[in-house]
């Protein structure tokens, strides 16, 4: 059939700009090229030179989508550097929070983004015309989730009161029952969105991955754990850079990571849930196992199902935090700033991501890395598409085009966060 | 009787963290009949369907970084009748503006083992820098009101009532007592430009100028009296230069040096 060449000049449903090249050769894969051209900001290099305080501000905004998880992190590694160990309810309003930022988030990519595709719609708003409940619980499920960040910090977006040892502000008992309604109804909500995506068709496609998550003794991990692997790797955060590393390549702003001697990882939902289906939420585990989530589900276009069942999970977090909260003696603890290096690695909606610091005497940043979960699942994405693309290149062009963008999605890539990533451009012959 | 066209709107995104353009998802009440009442023309955040302009309303994210994207700019503003930046990037260059005031090769070797493969301008300019703009909306990122407002006041063809002044007549009608004046801690809020409702201060912490500033703002003043709380002079400067670094006062008055500095 000769030379093929498949484009997606400017790929869509995804946060940031990118776009894929594809070549086929007669039946064969011959290269596949994920471009993020999304422009660099540098972040890392102007966080030198800011004091400490000012990071938890200037990192939210790498990300509009998941600017907590940027909070999160920073916060985690400076007060690993500054000795300081926020514990209690503040941990919990911390907690509270990224459970906010994971219902928020997950239901936009499910609803907005990623379903549209499995339901042949260019977009939830095509889709609205037809299943217009379906599409107004998304958005009212995102509400629920984007009202937990809002009390908690000020607003949606870029919160404003997250700070290194604690918060600005900590809530009554009361702001936070208010929370509970619409938490209570979400449950129910994140529950039929689990039999909803449940019920999608999905291609059969099975790959091995190596899957990385943060493990926790007893929590299903979001702000704290060790750094684990379907491979047997159990590391610290501190230990990040022994085991992982990133290159760059060509074709990208974002850099890729992978993991040393080995190769590509999978980052995001579906290896937090392999690793570490038994501390979901008791409602949450019912729901993955009634609709036979495989224990070990290694199809990435199952990875909506799970997302659905992480909002659920985070919907009971989220209420069973509020249930036992009890207002701090203050809302931050006290802090000195001291030279070292800190690293704190947190469960962003889309996998892990890790931030290093070091300072000097005065709490100034001397170096910054941050290392967000897309391109650490860059590498994967380009195998899963050589991979898929070789067993269904009989198909015609637009139906493979609209299969690869669906299969970049299942990683709900963030690119304006990777670069520091996408258009699809297949080419055959 | 024929059904009224109506009106195209496109969503554009330059160098930014997606933050603004989701803010129209965030409305999460209004959302569907935005799309009601528009042709969602271009909007690659939401949907993989586009139609080719002229488009009737542009909303523009983001700030200009690269050769590319300075010449994208000047199609999305031939095919747009009226274009309207969304937030702190788009209006005013962005945190990363940043660079303007540094060595942009020392960025890009901070971040790339090959700079040589990065394609890059020097600075990040605001879209005025590069095109003409109907209507600026500031934030870090923009209110949702605000951008509902500038959607409602198109639909009806009457300006969008975004009011001008500083952040601390927001706290005077919200009721929130001055955090400097009460508990002596730096705000940015008597020089920055209303829009996010004056959140910060109920919060217990100084506005920290995500709106950029406000018409005429007296930023010496509110340095000198930063000076006397017992900030430093690399605090204060560097307060002015984060999320507004390029706007012209904050521009100036983060090379604040001193009472003596006129």
């Amino acid at each position: 059939m000769g030379r093929r060449t498949i484009r997606v000049d400017s790929l869509a449903r995804v946060e940031g700009e990118g776009s894929l090249h594809l070549r086929i050769k007669d039946t064969q894969v011959d290269e596949v090229r994920l471009e993020i051209f999304e422009p660099p900001r540098f972040f890392e290099a102007l966080l030198r030179g800011r004091d400490f305080n000012e990071v938890p501000d200037i990192v939210a905004r790498i990300c509009g989508i998941c600017p907590v998880a940027y909070q999160m992190s920073a916060v985690h590694a400076l007060e690993k550097l500054l000795g300081v160990r926020v514990t209690g309810s503040l941990r919990d309003l911390r907690r509270l929070m990224y459970c906010g930022e994971w219902i928020e988030s997950r239901v936009l990519h499910i609803y907005m983004l990623h379903a549209p595709d499995f339901l042949g719609y260019e977009s939830a708003i095509e889709m609205a015309k037809d299943h217009f409940g379906i599409v107004e619980r998304g958005l009212q499920l995102k509400k629920a989730g984007n009202a937990v960040i809002r009390s908690l910090g000020g607003r949606e977006i870029h919160p404003i009161n997250v700070r290194v040892a604690g918060f600005y502000k900590v809530p009554s008992r009361c702001d936070l029952h208010s929370l509970r309604d619409s938490l209570d109804w979400a449950r129910d909500a994140a529950a039929e969105t689990v039999r909803w995506t449940a019920g999608f068709e999905c291609p059969d496609f099975q790959q091995d991955y190596e899957f990385v998550a943060l493990h926790h003794g007893d929590e299903y991990p979001m702000n704290e754990g060790r750094i684990c692997s379907s491979a047997g790797m159990d590391v610290e955060a501190r230990s990040y850079d022994a085991h992982f590393e990133e290159s760059q390549v060509p074709h990208s702003t974002a850099l890729h990571s992978v993991i040393k001697q080995r190769g590509a990882y999978f980052v995001g939902p579906l290896a937090r849930f392999n690793l570490n289906r038994d501390r979901l939420a008791p409602a949450a585990l019912e729901l993955a196992n009634e609709v036979r989530l495989e224990t070990s589900c290694r199809n990435p276009f199952r990875s909506i199902v799970v997302r659905a069942v992480e909002v659920l999970h985070a919907c009971d977090e989220a209420l069973r935090l509020i249930d036992r909260y009890e207002l701090p003696e203050r809302a931050a603890l006290e802090l000195n700033p001291c030279a070292g290096i800190g690293f704190a690695c947190t469960e962003a909606p889309r996998g892990i991501l890790f931030h290093r610091y070091e300072l000097d005497e005065k709490g100034i940043v001397l170096n910054a890395k941050i290392v967000p979960p897309t391109s650490q699942n860059q590498a994967t994405i380009e195998n899963d598409l050589r991979s898929f693309v070789g067993s269904h290149v009989n198909l015609p062009d637009d139906e493979l085009r609209w299969k690869c963008e669906q299969s970049i999605r299942n990683y709900d890539p963030c690119i304006s966060c990777a670069t520091h990533f996408l258009s699809l451009d297949i080419e055959r012959s | 009787m024929p059904k009224k066209r109506r009106p195209k709107i496109a969503v554009w995104k330059f160098a930014s963290c997606d933050g603004c353009q989701l803010s129209l998802l965030d409305c999460e009440d209004e959302f569907l009949a935005v799309t009601e009442a528009f042709e969602v023309a271009y909007f690659l955040e939401a949907t993989r369907a586009t139609i080719q302009g002229p488009y009737d309303l542009s909303l523009v994210e983001g700030s200009i970084t690269t050769p590319k994207d300075a010449e994208r700019i000047k199609k999305v503003r031939r095919d747009s009748r009226f274009l309207v930046t969304i937030g702190a990037c788009a209006t005013a260059g962005g945190i990363q503006a940043l660079r303007n005031f540094k060595d942009v090769g020392e960025f890009i070797t901070a971040v790339y083992a090959e700079p040589r493969y990065i394609d890059t301008l020097a600075t990040s300019t605001p879209i005025l820098d590069h095109v003409r703009v109907d209507f600026e909306l500031r934030g870090c990122p923009i209110g949702k009101e605000q951008l509902l407002e500038v959607i409602t006041a198109f639909l009806h063809g009457r300006r969008p009532d975004t009011p001008a002044h500083s952040v601390c007549v927001d706290c005077k009608s919200r009721g929130t007592i001055c955090v400097m004046v009460a508990h002596g801690t730096p705000c940015l809020g008597p020089v920055t430009h209303a829009g996010c409702d004056a959140i910060c201060p109920s919060y217990n912490r100084g506005c920290y100028g995500c709106f950029g500033p406000m018409e005429t703002p007296n930023t010496k003043a509110l340095s000198e009296q930063w000076l006397r709380l017992g900030t430093t002079k690399p605090t204060i400067r560097r307060a002015f230069h984060t999320f507004n670094s390029w706007a012209e006062p904050f521009r100036k008055a983060g090379k604040f040096d001193g009472p003596q500095d006129n």
